[in-house]
């Protein structure tokens, strides 16, 4: 590329790559900051006349915020999956697709607890779960966790900030990230210990709850069933997540960025982790059944009210669990793109999905016999503010495309 | 075990209620009694029960069938404070409160609320089956010059926080500084009462201690036709209800059962 036509603000991007012209790198962060503005109305609207502006209840404490929590954290789970890959067990050809990982799960994970800074009633007492832990509550335990693992993933996302083409050229921070890489190992094994413990402890939120018969269920030790389905649920989509917003960058930038045998290998584990999920998934729905009926809650009860119907059950464990399974196992999809997408979505829709019944429809089940059902739908206010770390999210993926070195094969992939 | 919180020569209650269904004409008394008593806001419209502050809650329920064999029952329902047992040790919303802002007392069995501690994330909410807690979705505000009337034992709650019914632990409070102040260690069951119990003008609820024999919760409770409601879950609560209709008392432990098929709500 001559300097004549190159960006102005060339001198930043990576060595040997190219990117679009400044003006246009500038026109979509503005239209993003159009959503991200109705965001803020949301949060402030929140947080200036409370939550009475949302569609939440006293039938329904927990709503869209908190399914999406759980969701965007199951979806981040990518990052120390991938990281546990690469680094833990080894996988060489991962490092091609690890930085991006780390990306997004900055992303997630920042939004989970952004979210959770607008759904709590007193925001300003948030630090109260810290200072006045109940070692009891799973919320207590994803606290701690979630806090120290966003640490630890802003640690990781470090090395690349320091990587930029400019800042590397000071010394100091040239050896920070030189060192950083060295200590990347031991860095991931303490966040894959602690996301462990999140990701089953955000599954353990709903089944712990022995007053809901539709969430609780039994387990091990103080953990029930649904802590080890959430880490294994996660294990199994956050690779997913990865790879579908790794192709939508592509299409984005209007070029391949990861070789294709990196994003196999992701899919074929995250294939056959959901189809060890979804065995012990069918098996946790069984003896849930039984547990239920136990304490007088006939399953049919629990799809008695619509919109919650038995197509619930069929369509997360059938629709968004079974077929994306099946399709990630076969290698013809695989190396299929639009099959590989297609599958990808439907087992991160899946998992959402799942995030929602144990999380809005646990709600849903009223419990007494003389209780009323009653439905419940996010409002627009509801929708901006989670949406809003989407758009965030995007502006930070873009900036981090444009400046710092995540994909180490784009230069091979792409000889100027 | 639990009784370890508290020193061996101290006195220790178990508060609850009875409530006789058979005896309840449903005319919200208690909930009025409630309201006043504990500053409970309320909005202009305040017709819309799923986000109404109500710490008693009096439903309506019917058998579901026509006349002449239609019968109706009206359950007042304030928190159940319960103490959990067995597997489920602890209270379902006292274990899940991540701040510790909600906790039961070894003293007197009531479960309280820290409403300057709870930051509002409605955990224990979900956790409660009787859905007793509620939340503060706006400011509190009453009607000018209303502010005066408020009670000054009972701490109003800001906005962005969960608050329940608390047995009235104002007016324990006040009866055990009398008993002090006459050096006594035992409350009189008449000493403390809760306000629903006081306004309930066809006497359809009492309140004691249901460990001291005599107490009149204490023989209450052992009627046959008591039942507590949703007995099967295992969270133990204090609040034992009685009726003779056996429909009622079907509807009270039943989770949408077979048993309950015809118990609609109003």
């Amino acid at each position: 590329m001559d300097s004549a036509s190159a960006p102005f603000d060339s001198a930043l991007f990576p060595e040997g790559v190219k990117r679009c012209k400044f003006k246009w790198f500038l026109f979509w962060v503005a239209v993003l900051h159009g959503p991200i503005m109705v965001g803020v109305i949301g949060t402030l609207m929140c947080w200036g006349l409370a939550l009475n502006v949302t569609y939440l209840n006293n039938n329904y404490p927990f709503g869209l915020w908190i399914a999406a929590d759980l969701g965007i954290i199951a979806l981040g789970g990518g990052a120390f999956f991938t990281g546990f890959l690469r680094y833990v067990v080894n996988i060489e050809e991962l490092k091609n697709i690890v930085n991006y990982a780390v990306v997004i799960g900055v992303i997630c994970y920042a939004a989970a607890q952004g979210i959770l800074g607008i759904d709590i009633g007193q925001p300003l007492r948030g630090w109260f779960i810290f200072w006045h832990a109940n070692v009891h509550s799973m919320l207590t335990e994803v606290a701690f966790c979630i806090t120290c693992y966003f640490m630890v993933l802003c640690i990781e996302y470090l090395p690349l900030i320091l990587e930029n083409r400019q800042i590397n050229k000071l010394g100091f921070f040239h050896g920070l990230a030189h060192h950083l890489h060295g200590a990347m190992p031991t860095i991931a094994a303490v966040g894959v210990f602690l996301s462990f413990f999140h990701q089953g402890s955000l599954g353990g939120v709903p089944g712990v709850l022995y007053g809901r018969p539709f969430a609780f269920r039994e387990g091990f030790l103080v953990w029930p069933w649904t802590f080890f389905l959430a880490i294994l649920s996660a294990i199994a989509c956050g690779p997913c997540f990865t790879i579908l917003v790794t192709w939508f960058t592509e299409k984005c930038a209007g070029k391949q960025l990861v070789k294709k045998n990196v994003i196999d290998i992701l899919a074929k584990i995250s294939g056959r982790l959901l189809v060890l999920y979804l065995i012990l998934k069918i098996l946790d729905t069984i003896v849930w059944v039984g547990l239920a009926k136990g304490v007088g809650a006939p399953f049919s009860s629990f799809y008695a009210n619509q919109p919650y119907g038995y197509w619930v059950l069929i369509t997360e464990i059938g629709i968004l669990g079974i077929i994306p399974a099946m399709l990630l196992l076969s290698e013809r999809v695989r190396r299929n793109e639009a099959g590989l997408i297609i599958a990808c979505l439907l087992n991160c829709a899946g998992i959402f999905m799942n995030r929602w019944i144990i999380v809005v429809q646990t709600c849903a089940q009223p419990v007494m016999s003389f209780d009323k059902f009653v439905s419940y739908h996010p409002n627009w206010v509801e929708y901006a503010t989670t949406l809003v770390f989407v758009w965030v999210g995007a502006v930070v993926i873009m900036l981090s495309y444009r400046y710092l070195p995540i994909f180490p094969q784009e230069k091979e992939l792409n000889p100027l | 075990m639990k009784e370890a919180h508290h020193k061996a020569d101290e006195k220790t209650y178990k508060f609850g209620m009875v409530i006789d269904l058979d005896k309840c004409t449903g005319c919200g008394a208690c909930m009025v009694a409630c309201m006043a008593e504990n500053n409970l806001p309320f909005r202009k419209d305040n017709s819309d029960r799923l986000r109404s502050n109500l710490w008693m809650r009096v439903y309506k329920i019917s058998n579901g069938r026509s006349f002449p064999d239609l019968d109706i029952s009206f359950i007042p329902r304030p928190c159940q404070h319960c103490e959990g047992h067995g597997h489920h040790a602890a209270t379902p919303c006292v274990s899940v409160c991540p701040a510790t802002a909600t906790d039961y007392s070894h003293e007197t069995g009531i479960v309280s609320q820290v409403y300057t501690r709870c930051f509002g994330c409605r955990y224990c909410m979900a956790a409660c089956p009787y859905h007793v807690r509620v939340f503060n979705w706006w400011d509190p505000t009453w009607p000018k010059g209303m502010s005066k009337y408020l009670n000054p034992d009972v701490s109003v709650r800001m906005r962005g926080v969960v608050e329940k019914c608390s047995f009235c632990y104002h007016r324990y409070q006040r009866a055990k500084n009398k008993a002090y102040a006459e050096e006594r260690r035992e409350l009189h069951e008449d000493e403390y009462q809760t306000a629903c119990t006081q306004a309930c003008p066809a006497g359809a609820i009492t309140f004691g201690d249901l460990k001291n024999p005599e107490h009149k919760v204490y023989k209450l409770k052992k009627s046959p036709y008591a039942f507590r409601l949703l007995e099967k879950l295992g969270t133990n609560p204090k609040i034992y209800y009685v009726s003779t209709r056996d429909w009622v008392r079907k509807a009270g432990d039943v989770y949408l059962g077979k048993e309950g098929k015809d118990v609609t709500h109003a």
